[in-house]
C-alpha cells in the first residue's frame, strides 16, 4: 500500500509539471487540444492525490504501524474518529490535505469554466498546477508521508489529547479549504493578467469560488476560536497568536476583495487594486500555511519542523516577485475606467472600508512578523502583546462596523446628504437611544464597547429598514403577503440580502467581542471542598471531587454548585483528563499515567446573557509519594494488577481530596459571538446559493444593457435621469 | 480647483496618513514590545521595571505550588543558566518540567514575575518528546 501511496504522489508531481507544459504549450501556439490535455491533468492529478489519501486513511483506520506517520500519530486505542482526523495531525497528512482540497477546487473550477475565459483559463490551469506541483514536490522530497520500517512497533504513540476535539474533524479541513479555494481567484487573477483580459469576467467566474474560500476560512477561524475557548483550560477565544493572525490575514483581505470588486464589476475602476488584493489573499494564504507548517514563530501551535522552511521561503519569495511584477507590467491595462465622482458615494464608501480591512490585515501582519522584524533592525527578538494589538485593532474594528452600516444605503457614483440624512436617521436614532439605555446601566465606563453596542443597532436598523423599505415595495406590487415578499425579495438579489444579513451577523458577533472583553470577570482561587469563591455575582461552591477511569485517560475533577443570591442556578462539572506517558523508564510504570499529557474538560453553562466558566487543575502532588510507592510495588505486575492500583489511587483522590486551583470565568454575551457567526454564515449561503436560469437570465440582460449604455452614451439632456436609475439598481 | 489638482491633494494627503499611522504602528511596537531573553541572559542583567519574554525550559524539579500561585525555574534550553519565575493563575495544559515554555516576566527583587495569561507551551507536535527523553 505504500507503495501505491508513493507512486501516486511521485505521479501526481510528474502530472503536474507536464500540465503546466501543457497548457503554456496549448496557449502560446493556440492549439487546443493542448490546453484542454493541461485540463486534463489537473483532473489527473486531483484522482493520483485522491488515491494517495485513501491509501493514508486506511492506513491509519487499519492502524498499520507500518507507516511511521501512523505509528507516531495514532494508536489501536485511539478511537475510530479520531483515527479519521489524527491524519493531519501529522505534518505529511496536512501537507497532502492541502494539495487534495486544491486540487479538488481547481478541478471544480476549470470543469465550470471549460467553456468560458479562454485566453485566460490556460494560465489560470498552469497557476493552480504550480501550486500542486509545490506541494506535491514536498511530499515527495521533504515530508514523505509513506515512510515505512521493516519492523512496525507493536503500538502507536496515538493522537496527542490535546487535538482531541469534535472541532479537530472540521477545523483543519475547513481552514485548508478557504486557503485552497483563495488560490481559484488568485490563479484566475495571474491568467487575467498574463492575457491581459482585464474586464470583470475573471472576477464574475470565479466570484462564488472566492465567497466559498471567504466562508470556509471564516468559520474554520470560529471554530479555532471556539475549540481554544473550550479545551484549552484558558478561557479566551483569540489570543493574538500568530497562528491565528495567519489564518485571519489572508481573511481580511479576502473580505476587501469580496467588496472592491463590485466596484470593478459595476464601474470597471481599482483593477490595480483588485489584483492586487486577490494576489496577497493568496500568498497570505499560502504564508499561513508556512506560519502553522514551519515553526519560525514561536506559537503554541508551532508544530516545529523546519525542513519546511527554505522551500516554502523560496515558493513565497517566487509568488511575491512574480505578482508585483505582473501587476507592474499591465499597468496599462489596469487603468481606471472611470473616475471617482464624488467622495460620498457608494464607491468610496468601499474605498474606505478596503483601506481599514487592509490596514487591520497590515497592524496584524506586523504584530506578527514583528519579532523577525525587531531581529532583523536591532538583533534581538523582541515580540509584541495583546495590548498592542489591540490598541489599533479595536478602532479599526468599531470604523468597519460604521461602514457596514452606511455602505449598504449610499448610492452608486453620486448621493446627496439629504438622501443620506433620509435613510440614516432612524438607524442614529436606534444607536442613540442604545447609547442612553446603556450609559446609565454602567457600561459608560467602557466606552469603546459602548460605542460597539451603539454602532451594532445602526448597522441593524439599516438593514431592518432596507428590509422593510424593500418589502413594503414588494408588497405595494404584487399583494404579496409581507413573508411571501420577503422571500421574493430576497430570492431576486440574493447576493445583496445575504451581504446584509453578513453584516447583521458580523455587528452581532463584535457585540458579543465587546461586551465579552469588557465586562468578563475571571478569577483563579484554590478551593478545598466545601469551600466557595464569589464571582461576577455568582458564588461558586466546590462541593466535592471526582474521579473516574475512562477511554485510557484518568480524569480528576469537580463538582461546582453555583449560586446567584442564595438560589441555586447550576452544577458544573470540570475535569482535567490525564493521558498516559509513554516514558516508563523516567516516570515508572504506574507514575507515566499521571505525567503524560493533561487536557482540560471546562464545565460551562452557556447563555444568552452570560457563560459561566470554570476548569480545575487538581493538585496531583499529594499523590506522589503512593504513585512512587506504586512505581517500586507494583513494577513487574502485570496490566490488569497495575490498572487496579491506578483505579485505587484515584479513589484516594475522590476520598482525601487536596485543595485544587479553580480558573472561574464570568463572561456576559459569549453566545452573540457564536449565534452572529451562524447568521453571517447563513447569509454568506444565500449569497452562495446557485442562481436558477431565469434570475441569471435577468442578471445578464441587465448586465447587457449596462454595457450598451456605456458604450452608446446617453444623450447629455437624458444622462442625469439614467445615472439615477442605476443608482438606484 | 481643477479636478486632477484635487485629486493629487487628496493622493498627498492620503499618503501622508498612512505613513504617519505607519510610523506610529512601528514607534509602538518598539516601545510596547518585549524583547526576548533567555535564562543566563536575563541572569546577567535586567532593568526592574521592563517586561522580557522568557524562553526555555521548565527546570526539572523546580516546581512549587502555592495556593493559586507556581513557583519555577526556567533554565536556558541547552545549558545550565537559570532564572526563578513566580507566576499566578492556571497554567496551560502542557505545563510540564523539562516541557519548553514562553512566559512575559518582569524583575522583582530576585523574582521574575509572569504577566497573567502569558505563559504559553510549545506543543502539540512535541507530544512526541514526552516519548524521547534526549531532546
Amino acid at each position: 500500500m505504500g507503495v501505491l501511496g508513493r507512486a501516486c504522489l511521485i505521479l501526481a508531481l510528474g502530472v503536474a509539471l507536464y500540465g503546466i507544459a501543457a497548457s503554456l504549450y496549448g496557449v502560446r501556439t493556440g492549439r487546443r487540444e493542448w490546453v484542454a490535455s493541461g485540463r486534463r491533468a489537473v483532473y489527473a492529478l486531483a484522482f493520483l492525490v485522491t488515491v494517495a489519501f485513501v491509501v493514508l486513511e486506511v492506513a491509519f483506520l487499519r492502524s498499520d504501524f507500518s507507516f511511521d506517520v501512523v505509528a507516531s500519530h495514532s494508536s489501536t486505542t485511539t478511537p475510530t474518529f479520531y483515527k479519521v482526523t489524527a491524519v493531519w495531525s501529522s505534518q505529511e497528512g496536512s501537507l497532502l490535505l492541502w494539495i487534495w482540497l486544491l486540487s479538488l477546487s481547481s478541478s471544480l473550477v476549470l470543469f465550470l469554466t471549460r467553456h468560458r475565459l479562454r485566453e485566460v483559463a490556460p494560465w489560470a490551469t498552469a497557476t493552480l498546477l504550480g501550486f500542486g506541483a509545490f506541494f506535491a514536490l514536498l511530499l515527495v522530497a521533504f515530508a514523505p508521508p509513506f515512510g515505512q520500517t521493516a519492523t512496525p512497533p507493536l503500538e502507536g504513540a496515538g493522537l496527542n489529547p490535546l487535538l482531541r476535539h469534535p472541532s479537530m474533524m472540521i477545523h483543519p479541513p475547513m481552514l485548508y479549504s478557504g486557503y485552497t479555494l483563495f488560490a481559484v481567484p488568485f490563479a484566475f487573477c495571474v491568467g487575467a493578467l498574463i492575457a491581459r483580459r482585464l474586464d470583470a469576467e475573471w472576477i464574475r467566474s470565479t466570484r462564488r469560488f472566492t465567497l466559498a474560500a471567504w466562508l470556509f476560512l471564516g468559520v474554520g477561524v470560529l471554530l479555532g476560536a471556539r475549540w481554544s475557548y473550550s479545551e484549552l483550560g484558558w478561557g479566551g477565544y483569540w489570543a493574538w497568536d500568530p497562528v491565528e493572525n495567519a489564518s485571519l490575514m489572508p481573511w481580511l483581505t479576502g473580505t476587501a476583495f469580496l467588496h472592491s470588486v463590485m466596484i470593478q464589476e459595476r464601474r470597471g475602476m481599482l483593477k490595480v487594486w483588485n489584483a492586487s488584493l486577490i494576489l496577497a489573499t493568496g500568498i497570505l494564504a499560502v504564508l499561513g500555511t508556512f506560519l502553522v507548517r514551519s515553526g519560525i514563530l514561536d506559537s503554541i501551535h508551532a508544530f516545529g519542523a523546519s525542513t519546511l522552511g527554505v522551500p516554502f521561503v523560496i515558493f513565497i519569495g517566487v509568488l511575491i516577485a512574480g505578482s508585483v511584477a505582473l501587476v507592474i507590467s499591465r499597468r496599462v491595462e489596469l487603468r481606471s475606467e472611470h473616475r471617482l465622482d464624488s467622495l460620498l458615494s457608494r464607491e468610496s464608501i468601499f474605498l474606505i472600508n478596503n483601506l481599514v480591512l487592509v490596514g487591520l490585515c497590515f497592524v496584524i501582519f506586523w504584530g506578527t512578523f514583528f519579532p523577525l522584524i525587531a531581529e532583523a533592525l536591532t538583533g534581538t527578538k523582541a515580540s509584541v502583546g495583546p495590548p498592542w494589538f489591540d490598541r489599533y485593532t479595536v478602532p479599526l474594528v468599531l470604523a468597519l462596523v460604521l461602514l457596514s452600516g452606511v455602505g449598504p444605503v449610499v448610492a452608486w457614483r453620486r448621493a446627496t446628504l439629504a438622501s443620506l440624512r433620509r435613510t440614516l436617521l432612524w438607524p442614529a436614532v436606534a444607536a442613540a437611544v442604545v447609547l442612553v439605555v446603556l450609559v446609565p446601566l454602567g457600561a459608560g465606563d467602557r466606552p469603546l464597547a459602548l460605542a460597539m453596542f451603539a454602532l451594532a443597532a445602526f448597522v441593524a436598523s439599516v438593514v431592518g429598514q432596507e428590509l422593510w423599505r424593500g418589502v413594503r415595495a414588494r408588497m405595494a406590487m404584487s399583494d404579496d403577503p409581507a413573508p411571501l415578499a420577503l422571500v421574493a425579495l430576497v430570492r431576486r438579489n440574493r447576493r445583496r440580502y445575504g451581504g446584509y444579513l453578513v453584516h447583521v451577523g458580523i455587528a452581532i458577533l463584535f457585540v458579543g467581542v465587546a461586551a465579552s472583553s469588557a465586562f468578563r470577570h475571571a478569577r483563579d482561587v484554590r478551593l478545598s471542598p466545601g469551600q466557595s469563591a464569589k464571582v461576577g455575582g455568582y458564588d461558586l461552591r466546590y462541593v466535592k471531587p471526582t474521579a473516574e477511569l475512562a477511554n485510557e485517560k484518568i480524569s480528576l475533577g469537580a463538582v461546582v454548585d453555583v449560586r446567584k443570591d442564595g438560589e441555586q442556578v447550576t452544577t458544573l462539572r470540570p475535569t482535567r483528563g490525564f493521558y498516559p506517558s509513554r516514558d516508563v523508564e523516567q516516570f515508572g510504570p504506574i507514575g507515566r499515567y499521571f505525567e503524560g499529557e493533561a487536557t482540560s474538560e471546562v464545565g460551562l453553562r452557556a447563555g444568552p446573557t452570560r457563560d459561566l466558566w470554570t476548569a480545575i487543575q487538581p493538585d496531583i502532588q499529594p499523590l506522589m509519594p503512593i504513585i512512587a510507592e506504586g512505581n517500586r510495588r507494583f513494577a513487574q505486575s502485570s496490566g490488569d494488577v497495575q490498572g487496579l492500583v491506578i483505579a485505587a489511587i484515584a479513589a484516594r483522590y475522590e476520598r482525601q481530596p487536596p485543595p485544587a486551583t479553580f480558573r472561574i470565568i464570568v463572561s456576559p454575551l459569549v453566545t452573540w459571538i457564536w449565534v452572529g457567526a451562524l447568521i453571517a454564515v447563513g447569509g454568506a449561503l444565500i449569497a452562495i446559493w446557485p442562481v436558477g436560469a431565469g434570475a441569471r437570465r435577468r442578471a445578464t440582460a441587465g448586465y447587457a444593457a449596462r454595457v450598451a449604455r456605456e458604450i452608446q452614451p446617453a444623450p447629455p439632456a437624458r444622462a442625469e435621469p439614467a445615472a439615477r436609475t442605476r443608482a438606484r439598481a | 480647483m481643477d479636478p486632477s489638482r484635487k485629486r493629487k491633494i487628496r493622493l498627498v494627503v492620503a499618503l501622508g496618513a498612512a505613513l504617519l499611522l505607519a510610523g506610529a504602528l512601528a514607534y509602538t511596537s518598539f516601545s510596547a514590545s518585549s524583547e526576548a531573553r533567555t535564562p543566563s541572559q536575563l541572569a546577567a542583567g535586567s532593568d526592574p521595571g521592563r517586561s522580557y519574554q522568557l524562553t526555555g525550559k521548565v527546570a526539572d524539579g523546580s516546581v512549587r505550588r502555592q495556593g493559586a500561585t507556581i513557583t519555577f525555574r526556567v533554565r536556558d534550553r541547552d545549558g545550565t543558566g537559570s532564572v526563578p519565575v513566580r507566576y499566578t493563575g492556571t497554567v496551560p495544559d502542557p505545563f510540564r518540567e523539562g516541557r519548553e515554555v514562553i512566559v512575559t516576566v518582569r524583575r522583582q527583587g530576585g523574582v521574575f514575575v509572569g504577566e497573567r495569561d502569558s505563559l504559553v507551551t510549545k506543543c502539540p507536535s512535541k507530544f512526541k518528546s514526552a516519548d524521547q527523553p534526549a531532546r
